[in-house]
C-alpha cells in the first residue's frame, strides 16, 4: 500500500469543516511555517523536489526562487483550479472533500511569496466548489488562519476566489490571469514570464491545486523526508484520475513507485479492464498527452517496466513515449476506436483554441475536419499524411501549449495506430459497423521537432 | 561629452548589423532590409502590444546571445522576442524557418474566400504578397470555408469577417489610437470574429485609421469600394491644415479626381500619423489639398508598376538581329502615304492655343 499524502484524510466524516480538519492534524503546517523565514520555506519546496502537479512538471521550488521582489510592487499568488482537461478531475475531488487542505497550503504558500492577496481562478462548471472553498475561506478567517495579522505574526492574507466562464484555456497561466483581470482570456506572449509581469503587471506565481496542496505535508514532514519518497526525481505522491474502461475509476493517490502495469490491474488502483477484454491504449497523463499502445505502456521501447513516475513515463520520447502530463488517466480497451477518440479530442481542441493565432484557430478545425472524414467513411488515404503534416506545421509554432496538446494526441494516433486510420479509409461501410479491434501496431513514425 | 550607449550585434542570416538594447528580432532584420526582413501579419509599430500572432515572422534563433549560446528550442516571433548581444538569428537562411513559414501562409489561406479579383485591397493587401511568396498554387482544403455576412460599421467603414485573419490590429487601433473602444473579438477559435456585439457603428473621429491597418480586405473604405483599382490610382503626398490631425495624408488621384484618402504609410505598410475621419472620408477634392508630390511605393506592389519610375528606352533589336537592315514593313509611314503630309507640322496649324485671333466656335458656352 502505497503512502498517502493527501486524500488519506478524505473518509473522515465532516473533514469539510475546520473543526474537524483542525482536530486531525490540520493547520500545522501555518503554525509550523510562520515559525521560519519565508526564504527558508522556499528552500524546503526546493529540497523537496516537489514538481508541478498541473502537467509541464516544472521544479516548483524553482518557480518561486525566480519570483521577482521589487521594492513596492505587490506579488501574487494564483492558484490555477481551472481544471478542464478532459480525463483530469483530481484537483475537484481535492478541492471537493478536503477543500481546507488547499487554503492551508495556499496560508504557507502566500506566506514564503509576500502574498497579501491570493486567488483562486476556479473553472467555471465547478460551481458548488466555489461555495464549498468560500465557507472554508471564511472559517478559516474566524479561527485566524485568514486575514489580518495572522498568528500573530504581522502577516496579512486573504484569498479570493474567482469563476471562470468555461473556457478551457483560461487554464494556461498567462490567458488565466488575463482573465483574472477581467479581459478576454487570451494568452500572452513570453516573455515576460508571470514571474517578471503576471497579474496587473505584478510579479506573481501560478501554481495547480495539487501543488499547492503538497506544500502542507512538504512543511510538515521536512523537504528531505518528503523528496525519500518516489524514485529520482519524481518525488512525493501525485494524484492520478482513471477512467474509461476500468473496473473501479476514479482518484487516486500514488506514491510514484508503482508501475504502470500494478496500477492498471492491481485492485486496489484501477481494478483491471471490466468483462474480460484486453487493453487496447491508454492516454496516461490527460487528453494533451500522447496515446500509448498496450505494448509500450507497460515496458518502454528499451525493455524496461514502465513505472508511474515523470521520467519513465516519458522514456523514449515521443516516439515511443508519452507524458505524466496532469495525471488524467484514461484507459481504452480493445472495443475502443482510435479514430473516434481522437476525433472527440481533437473537436474539443478546435472548440477551446482561442483563436489567436493562425495555426492553432485554423489547424485545429482542419484536422476535426478530416479525422470527422475518416471517421465517417469520406476519408481518403492521402488525408493522413495530410493530418501529420498539418499536426506537424502547428506543434511548437503556437503562442501557448494548447497547440502543442491539440499536435500531440493526433500525431501519437498516427505514429501508433495508423493501421486503423488505413483500415477506416480502405472499409467505409465495414468501419461504420464496428471497431476495428486490437491494433496491429504499425511501426512508430519518425518524430519531428519535439 | 556624448553618451555612449552600448550597442548589441546580432547576426541575421549571416548580415551582422549594431542596434540599441530592446530592439526586437524584426525592427533589426527591417534596418537590414530586403529578404532578410521577415513579413508581418499582425504587428505594428505603432501599436503597443500588437504582434506575435500570425506567426508569419517567426525565425530561428541559432545563438541566443554571447553570455549564453545555447539555441532556443522554438522559433520565436521576431516581432515581439528582443535581440540579446551576440545573437544569430537564421530567417530566411533557414529551412525549418521557410517550412513553418509556408505552413501559416497555408493555414492562413485555408478559411480566406480568395476573393482578389473583386476585393478592394488586392493590389495593397499583405496577404496577397505573402501568398505570392511563400503560397502554393493549389490547396489541400477540401472543405468549405468559414462565411460571415457583411456588416456596415457606420456609413464609412464595412467589415467583411470572411476575409478577416484575426490579426487584431484593429482593435489596438480602437483601444490605442480613438477615443473609445467600440469594437473586439467575439467567440474564440475558428469561429472567433471582430464585432460590435450590439451597437454596429463605430463613430468616432479616429475610427476611419482602422481600414489602414487592416492587412486584407476585411476592412474597408466605404466611400471608396469599387470605385476604381488600387493600381490605377496615382498616389500623391498631400496636406492641409487640420484641427484634429496632422493632415498629411496620401490622396489616390485618376486624373484630377480624388478616388479616396488614406495616411502615409511607410515601406512596410505602416501608418506613423493617424489621420481624422473628416481628412479621410470628406475632404475628396483636389482643392481640399496642398499637393506635395508623388508617393514612392516602396513595397514591391503592384501600385508602383507603370508609373513610369526607371523606364529604360526600349532598345532597337531588330536591326540588331537583320545585321543593321531595317525591316521593309516600318518604313516611315509619312514617305510612303500620300495622305500624310510631313512637311507640314501640326502644331503649328492656326487654331485657339496658336491662332493670333481666338473665336469660340462652341455655341453652347456663349
Amino acid at each position: 500500500m502505497g503512502k498517502k499524502l493527501l486524500i488519506d484524510r478524505v473518509g473522515i466524516e465532516g473533514i469539510r469543516y475546520f473543526d474537524t480538519y483542525r482536530k486531525h492534524g490540520g493547520y500545522a503546517s501555518v503554525e509550523k511555517a510562520f515559525k521560519m523565514a519565508p526564504a527558508d520555506i522556499v528552500e524546503e519546496i526546493k529540497k523537496s523536489g516537489l514538481r508541478g502537479r498541473g502537467g509541464a512538471g516544472f521544479p516548483t521550488g524553482m518557480k518561486w526562487s525566480f519570483l521577482a521582489k521589487p521594492e513596492g510592487v505587490p506579488r501574487y499568488l494564483v492558484c490555477n483550479a481551472d481544471e478542464s482537461e478532459p480525463g483530469t478531475f483530481k484537483d475537484r475531488y481535492l478541492m471537493e472533500f478536503i477543500p481546507h487542505l488547499l487554503i492551508e497550503g495556499l496560508v504557507v504558500s502566500s506566506f514564503a511569496l509576500g502574498s497579501n492577496r491570493t486567488f483562486i481562478y476556479i473553472r467555471g462548471e465547478y460551481a458548488w466548489i466555489v461555495d464549498i472553498l468560500e465557507q472554508a475561506i471564511e472559517e478559516a478567517r474566524q479561527n485566524g488562519f485568514l486575514g489580518n495579522n495572522i498568528l500573530n505574526s504581522g502577516f496579512d492574507c486573504e484569498i479570493y476566489v474567482q469563476r471562470g466562464a468555461g473556457a478551457y484555456i483560461c487554464g494556461e497561466e498567462t490567458a488565466l490571469l488575463e482573465s483574472l483581470e477581467g479581459k478576454r482570456g487570451n494568452p500572452r506572449i513570453k516573455p515576460p514570464f508571470p514571474a517578471v509581469k503576471g497579474l496587473w503587471d505584478s510579479p506573481t506565481v501560478v501554481n495547480n491545486v495539487e501543488t499547492l496542496a503538497a506544500v502542507v505535508p512538504i512543511i510538515n514532514m521536512g523537504g528531505d523526508a518528503y523528496s525519500q519518497i518516489g524514485i529520482g526525481k519524481s518525488t512525493g505522491t501525485k494524484l492520478i484520475s482513471a477512467c474509461g474502461n476500468i473496473n473501479r475509476p476514479g482518484v487516486y493517490e500514488i506514491d510514484m513507485t508503482i508501475s504502470v502495469e500494478e496500477f492498471v490491474y492491481s485492485d486496489e488502483y484501477c481494478g483491471g479492464i471490466p468483462n474480460g477484454k484486453k487493453l487496447k491504449a491508454c492516454i496516461p497523463g490527460g487528453s494533451s498527452v500522447p496515446i500509448l499502445p498496450a505494448n509500450l505502456l507497460f515496458k518502454t521501447a528499451k525493455g524496461e517496466k514502465r513505472m508511474m513516475t515523470y521520467e519513465s513515463l516519458a522514456d523514449g520520447g515521443f516516439q515511443t513515449g508519452s507524458m505524466m502530463g496532469s495525471g488524467g488517466f484514461i484507459v481504452l480497451d480493445e472495443d475502443q476506436c482510435v479514430v473516434r477518440h481522437t476525433l472527440t479530442l481533437a473537436r474539443f481542441y478546435r472548440h477551446e483554441s482561442c483563436g489567436q493565432c493562425s495555426p492553432c484557430r485554423e489547424g485545429t478545425g482542419w484536422m476535426e475536419k478530416i479525422l470527422n472524414n475518416i471517421e465517417y467513411g469520406r476519408g481518403k488515404m492521402n488525408d493522413i499524411d495530410l493530418l501529420w503534416d498539418i499536426q506537424r506545421r502547428i506543434e511548437g509554432n503556437t503562442i501557448c501549449p494548447l497547440g502543442d496538446a491539440a499536435a500531440w494526441p493526433v500525431a501519437a494516433a498516427i505514429r501508433h495506430f495508423r493501421d486503423e486510420f488505413e483500415w477506416h479509409v480502405l472499409n467505409p461501410e465495414e468501419s461504420q459497423k464496428r471497431n476495428y479491434g486490437l491494433a496491429n501496431y504499425a511501426e512508430p513514425r519518425e518524430v519531428v521537432a519535439s | 561629452m556624448p553618451d555612449e550607449k552600448k550597442l548589441f550585434k546580432v547576426t541575421i542570416d549571416n548580415i551582422t548589423i549594431e542596434v540599441e538594447p530592446g530592439t526586437s528580432i524584426l525592427q533589426a532584420a527591417r534596418k537590414i532590409g530586403g529578404d532578410v526582413a521577415p513579413p508581418a501579419m499582425c504587428y505594428y509599430t505603432p501599436l503597443k502590444g500588437s504582434g506575435g500572432k500570425c506567426r508569419t515572422c517567426l525565425v530561428e534563433v541559432a545563438a541566443g546571445s554571447t553570455a549564453d549560446p545555447r539555441p532556443m528550442p522554438k522559433l520565436v516571433a521576431s516581432c515581439r522576442t528582443n535581440v540579446m548581444d551576440g545573437m544569430i538569428v537564421k530567417n530566411i537562411t533557414s529551412e525549418k524557418v521557410i517550412d513553418a513559414r509556408n505552413g501559416v501562409v497555408e493555414f492562413l489561406l485555408i478559411n480566406h474566400p480568395l476573393d482578389c479579383p473583386i476585393c478592394d485591397q488586392a493590389g495593397e493587401c499583405h496577404l496577397q504578397d505573402l501568398s505570392y511568396e511563400h503560397g502554393k498554387e493549389g490547396t489541400r482544403y477540401e472543405f468549405k470555408r468559414r462565411t460571415f455576412e457583411k456588416v456596415d460599421l457606420g456609413p464609412f467603414i464595412q467589415l467583411h469577417m470572411t476575409r478577416c485573419i484575426l490579426c487584431y490590429r484593429c482593435v489596438y487601433t480602437a483601444d490605442q489610437v480613438s477615443k473609445k473602444r467600440e469594437h473586439g473579438v467575439l467567440d474564440r477559435g475558428d469561429h472567433s470574429q471582430i464585432a460590435t456585439y450590439i451597437k454596429n457603428s463605430l463613430d468616432n473621429d479616429f475610427i476611419g485609421n482602422v481600414i489602414d491597418v487592416c492587412p486584407v480586405g476585411a476592412l474597408t473604405d466605404r466611400t471608396f469600394r469599387f470605385k476604381n483599382r488600387v493600381w490605377f490610382l496615382k498616389p500623391m503626398d498631400a496636406h492641409r491644415d487640420c484641427p484634429k490631425c496632422s493632415g498629411k495624408v496620401t490622396l489616390w488621384n485618376r486624373g484630377d479626381e480624388v478616388y479616396r484618402v488614406t495616411a502615409r504609410k511607410d515601406q512596410w505598410g505602416e501608418v506613423h500619423d493617424w489621420i481624422c475621419n473628416e481628412c479621410r472620408f470628406e475632404k475628396k477634392e483636389t482643392k481640399d489639398w496642398v499637393i506635395e508630390g508623388p508617393t514612392k511605393i516602396n513595397r514591391h506592389s503592384v501600385i508602383s508598376q507603370g508609373h513610369y519610375v526607371g523606364t529604360v528606352k526600349p532598345r532597337e533589336v531588330l536591326t540588331e538581329v537583320m545585321n543593321g537592315q531595317a525591316p521593309r514593313l516600318l518604313m516611315d509611314i509619312h514617305t510612303v502615304s500620300e495622305v500624310n503630309q510631313p512637311q507640314i507640322e501640326l502644331s503649328e496649324l492656326p487654331g485657339p492655343a496658336t491662332g493670333d485671333v481666338f473665336e469660340n466656335k462652341n455655341p453652347k458656352e456663349k
